[in-house]
């Protein structure tokens, strides 16, 4: 079977366990995806799997190009593709769907999204600096400060952490657990935090390695 | 769409026994405590200061403030969690705000909240 699927973010809550403590929880809708493609070493380099992302409503336009992508697989468009890995030994053929019945309760995962677009950032919330002093006139708020030396280097070191653009990038969040998993509404729910808005799209995957057999 | 799905999820875990009650309230709750492997109620009782994040929601809460050997106490109790196992009313105060906060500040005499009658 694959390893992952492409999801959307619901939103979060939290739920009570069997000991009464508050369990902080992300609700995905994840799937059911189908298989359009099947990657493999000879061909492309790797083994993964391209999934598409049914949703109730399909695309009603589709470029040329896109459409014949699909009808190779023999499968209706989708909005979205991802790529998956694919379990040792294990293959899928295009056409074959996948649901959240892939994850159960306890599985270790890894959700990765497009983090909440912040803009144009300084330095303090953007990097976490510590800024200046408010009052007593230190005339040093929120400035990055010093950002290197003098005539030595008489420059810039690369890498040096300044003010920029927040967010809005691809982020991944590992080591979650699912919680809960509803097969018949297509429901994930993952202990935590996921990044991005409600609504963005997510894909998550089993967490592979160690981390994975912890618990 | 998606605010459905999650008071879906939110649903069974919600009590239905819940008093009507809100700030100004004086109520007694009963408290699941874990001793090892015993397990027994203990009861905090306090006027309630106010409550968020909801009516009905597994992430709604309240606040009660006692005061206890001269020092006061405030405890933040989630309203559905299993570990609150009931809320008795003991009195309903009349207040003006949905907060009250300004109790901190007082004590004795100008700390008392006026009876509400007739609900």
């Amino acid at each position: 079977m694959v390893q992952g699927l492409i999801g959307r973010k619901l939103g979060m809550t939290q739920l009570f366990d069997e000991a009464g403590r508050a369990v902080p929880v992300t609700v995905l809708e994840a799937g059911p995806c189908v298989v359009v493609q099947r990657k493999t070493r000879e061909r492309d380099g790797y083994e993964a799997a391209q999934l598409g992302l049914v949703e109730r409503k399909p695309p009603r336009r589709v470029t040329r190009p896109r459409a014949g992508h699909f009808a190779k697989a023999g499968v209706p468009p989708t909005r979205v593709l991802r790529e998956v890995p694919l379990a040792d030994g294990e293959d899928v053929k295009p056409g074959d769907t996948v649901t959240c019945a892939i994850f159960e309760p306890g599985t270790r995962v890894e959700v990765t999204g497009r983090s909440k677009g912040r803009g144009f950032q300084g330095v303090v919330k953007r990097h976490g600096f510590g800024g200046g002093r408010a009052s007593h006139g230190s005339m040093f708020h929120r400035a990055p400060g010093s950002i290197g030396q003098s005539a030595f280097p008489s420059k810039v070191l690369r890498g040096m952490r300044g003010p920029g653009h927040m967010g809005d990038r691809r982020v991944t969040v590992k080591g979650l657990t699912v919680v809960q998993v509803d097969e018949e509404r297509n429901l994930l729910l993952v202990r935590g935090a996921v990044p991005g808005a409600r609504g963005s799209l997510v894909t998550i995957r089993k967490q592979a390695g160690a981390a994975a057999e912890a618990r | 769409m998606s605010e459905q799905i999650i008071r879906s999820l939110e649903a069974d875990q919600l009590k239905t026994d819940i008093p009507e009650f809100g700030p100004g309230d004086t109520v007694r709750v009963h408290v699941r405590v874990r001793e090892g492997e015993k397990e027994r109620i203990q009861v905090f009782q306090g006027v309630v200061l106010g409550r968020k994040h909801g009516r009905n929601s597994t992430r709604s809460t309240f606040r009660v403030r006692k005061i206890s050997g001269g020092v006061g106490v405030e405890r933040v109790f989630p309203l559905h969690s299993p570990m609150v196992a009931r809320i008795e009313v003991v009195r309903h105060g009349r207040v003006r705000r949905a907060k009250l906060y300004y109790l901190r500040g007082r004590s004795g005499k100008a700390a008392r909240i006026k009876e509400r009658r007739r609900v």
